[in-house]
């Protein structure tokens, strides 16, 4: 690789740090809440009931289940696992009750098997999660399911746990 | 408006990556034309057949090109698995034409046949090639031929010669030269760069014939190998194009809401079939080219895709789960009830149709290894012809001798091709990126 490239690659790594990547997770623990502070000057210290699932706060609270934006599949399936309904019926009651909110669910699978059929599986499970979505009165108009197939792994290792985390359904904020 | 919500869908942060994409796509195409596919046998046959290709008497007015047309055509032949052609170093004379032949000389080198010829001409009105084919046994002339050969065109020519020979010899057309498709996924992260790619089928001149920092798929070949259809992710959702590999321009066919995938020209060329899931699935339409009309095949809840077409016309070759699991099936193009095909093991999927459509080369799966499996249609007896784990996109040559193929290696994208039989194979390397999606072109006429 010659210095130019190298020295691309390198603006590109910054520009990369600079904006957010597409598929982060925003579960991490570091991201503290944002409350803007110039509108609610006395109720900054009261902290938000991360239950409250139609409060748009707690799409960035780690103690929310509406921090969690990812689902997981089992191989070849695209039924919603019991663990995950919790995370799917957050999102859906917040989406329902916020009518200006929009997302895309994002649907991949992982590297097994042939590519179009993959991609066929990812809409399938994005699918699985608009229709539960619907089944909590969300309309269709606030959802769009995109599949990528296997094209966007997280994860390119060949196990059975970097595949578990290639099978998946993002949920992707349009609008809030 | 707070940083994250700017963040959420990140289109700045996209278009920045996509900027600097597109001056690394520029810098990297320049690096990547150096950088070449290479074929190595990994296995082959024993008993090949012993050829000498003696080199082309070089009676142009302007100096020979660095590769002579007798290494391509050495390299063809060996690579075919079933020709082991005489080292150059052992070459004892360079006769031009039978007369010159000395054939006792060749027999005892225990050759079976061998090429001789010349070229005349010059680099700027083009070439005149001649060769015959002798065998050295009976001294019989099996092949003679002239043709003429466009300036910068003689790897080509030398690929018919070997294509001529193995025709000959071997009594099936061969497919030397020809071309390949395939997509490369360059750099990590987010910073993928995604190339469909087009090379002669020996890997020589690879050309990038798009480029995007969004998932490109699935190319396919026109049958009269001028056009590619693919699909690409360049608006955020998937979207079929057709490309013109000649002048580069493209074509926009389907970009409906939910997968637009797997597109499949007709033999005719004029229809494609696509999978698309405007329905709500994926299921099997036809559509005209030229036309506005998509013509919806299959009707069923479960997936529908990677359909292909018989020689013939007749039939659609698909993908589905109608059953539980993914299968083969074949519906008439004129419509009606779908027929399972595939039934041992309990997942095939991506199916190949041979030229003389008497096999299908699928991926077949089990939990945690897939393979390339062919089906014999006459008598439907499988055979599992390669033993990767993740073996995919299964590619027949054109002439039906091989199956190009993708597979996994040290956690690399790489192609291989390995025969009908299962006996020969080959690997071709990639110096860099994730090469997927094999496409073998038809015979360029």
């Amino acid at each position: 690789m010659n210095s130019i490239t190298k020295s691309l690659l390198a603006l590109m790594l910054v520009t990369g740090l600079t904006a957010c990547k597409k598929d982060e997770i925003k579960d991490d623990i570091d991201s503290a809440p944002i409350v803007d502070s110039s509108t609610a000057p006395d109720v900054t210290t009261a902290a938000v009931d991360p239950r409250n699932h139609t409060d748009v706060r707690n799409l960035d609270n780690p103690e929310s289940l509406l921090s969690k934006r990812v689902i997981y599949f089992d191989y070849d399936q695209s039924t919603v696992r019991a663990e995950f309904r919790p995370v799917v019926q957050a999102h859906a009651a917040f989406v329902a009750a916020n009518s200006s909110a929009s997302v895309t669910l994002e649907g991949h699978a992982d590297e097994r098997g042939s590519r179009e059929y993959n991609l066929a599986l990812g809409e399938r499970r994005g699918n699985s999660v608009s229709g539960l979505f619907s089944a909590q009165g969300v309309r269709g108009s606030q959802m769009n399911v995109v599949s990528y197939g296997e094209e966007r792994p997280i994860c390119r290792e060949t196990s059975d746990s970097c595949w578990g985390s290639n099978r998946r359904v993002e949920i992707v904020y349009t609008a809030r | 408006m707070n940083k994250q919500l700017i963040c959420e869908r990140s289109r700045i942060s996209r278009l920045l990556v996509g900027l600097s994409l597109s001056l690394f796509g520029l810098l990297f195409l320049v690096q990547n034309s150096y950088a070449k596919l290479e074929i190595e046998i990994l296995e082959g046959v024993s008993g090949a057949i012993p050829i000498a290709i003696v080199p082309l008497k070089w009676e142009a007015t302007t100096p020979p090109p660095s590769t002579l047309p007798n290494t391509v055509v050495s390299a063809d032949l060996y690579r075919s698995g079933l020709f082991s052609p005489l080292p150059a170093e052992d070459i004892i004379a360079t006769p031009a034409n039978g007369d010159e032949i000395r054939f006792a000389a060749w027999q005892a080198l225990k050759n079976d046949y061998i090429v001789v010829g010349k070229i005349s001409g010059d680099v700027v009105d083009g070439y005149e090639v001649s060769f015959e084919l002798f065998d050295i046994h009976t001294q019989q002339r099996l092949l003679a031929r002239v043709f003429p050969v466009k300036p910068g065109d003689l790897r080509h020519a030398a690929h018919r010669i070997a294509d001529a020979v193995y025709e000959r010899i071997i009594g099936t057309p061969g497919a030397f030269a020809t071309r390949i498709a395939y997509v490369t996924a360059t750099g990590t992260g987010d910073n993928i760069e995604f190339q469909l790619m087009v090379a002669d089928a020996d890997g020589f001149s690879p050309q990038a014939i798009a480029t995007s920092p969004e998932p490109l798929m699935s190319p396919a070949w026109s049958p009269d190998g001028n056009r590619i259809a693919y699909v690409s992710f360049e608006k955020g959702n998937s979207a079929v194009y057709i490309q013109n590999i000649l002048t580069g321009s493209r074509q926009l066919i389907s970009s409906f809401k939910g997968i637009n995938g797997a597109p499949s020209f007709s033999p005719d060329g004029h229809r494609l079939a696509v999978s698309l899931s405007k329905s709500g699935n994926s299921e099997i339409y036809l559509h005209t080219l030229g036309s506005s009309e998509f013509t919806r095949l299959t009707n069923h809840w479960s997936i529908d895709t990677e359909p292909v077409w018989d020689s013939n016309g007749h039939y659609i070759y698909f993908t589905s789960d109608r059953a539980g699991r993914p299968q083969i099936y074949r519906i008439k193009v004129t419509g009606g009830n779908p027929e399972r095909i595939s039934w041992e093991g309990d997942y095939n999927a991506r199916a190949s149709i041979s030229p003389r459509n008497n096999k299908i080369a699928m991926v077949q799966g089990s939990k945690n290894r897939y393979r390339i499996a062919i089906q014999d249609l006459e008598n439907n007896r499988l055979i599992v012809v390669t033993n990767g784990i993740l073996d995919e996109s299964p590619s027949f040559a054109p002439n039906g001798s091989m199956i190009l193929y993708a597979s996994k290696e040290n956690g690399k994208g790489v192609l291989l091709a390995v025969s009908v039989d299962g006996r020969v194979k080959q690997r071709l390397v990639l110096s860099e990126g994730d090469v997927r999606e094999p496409a073998w072109s038809p015979i360029i006429q």
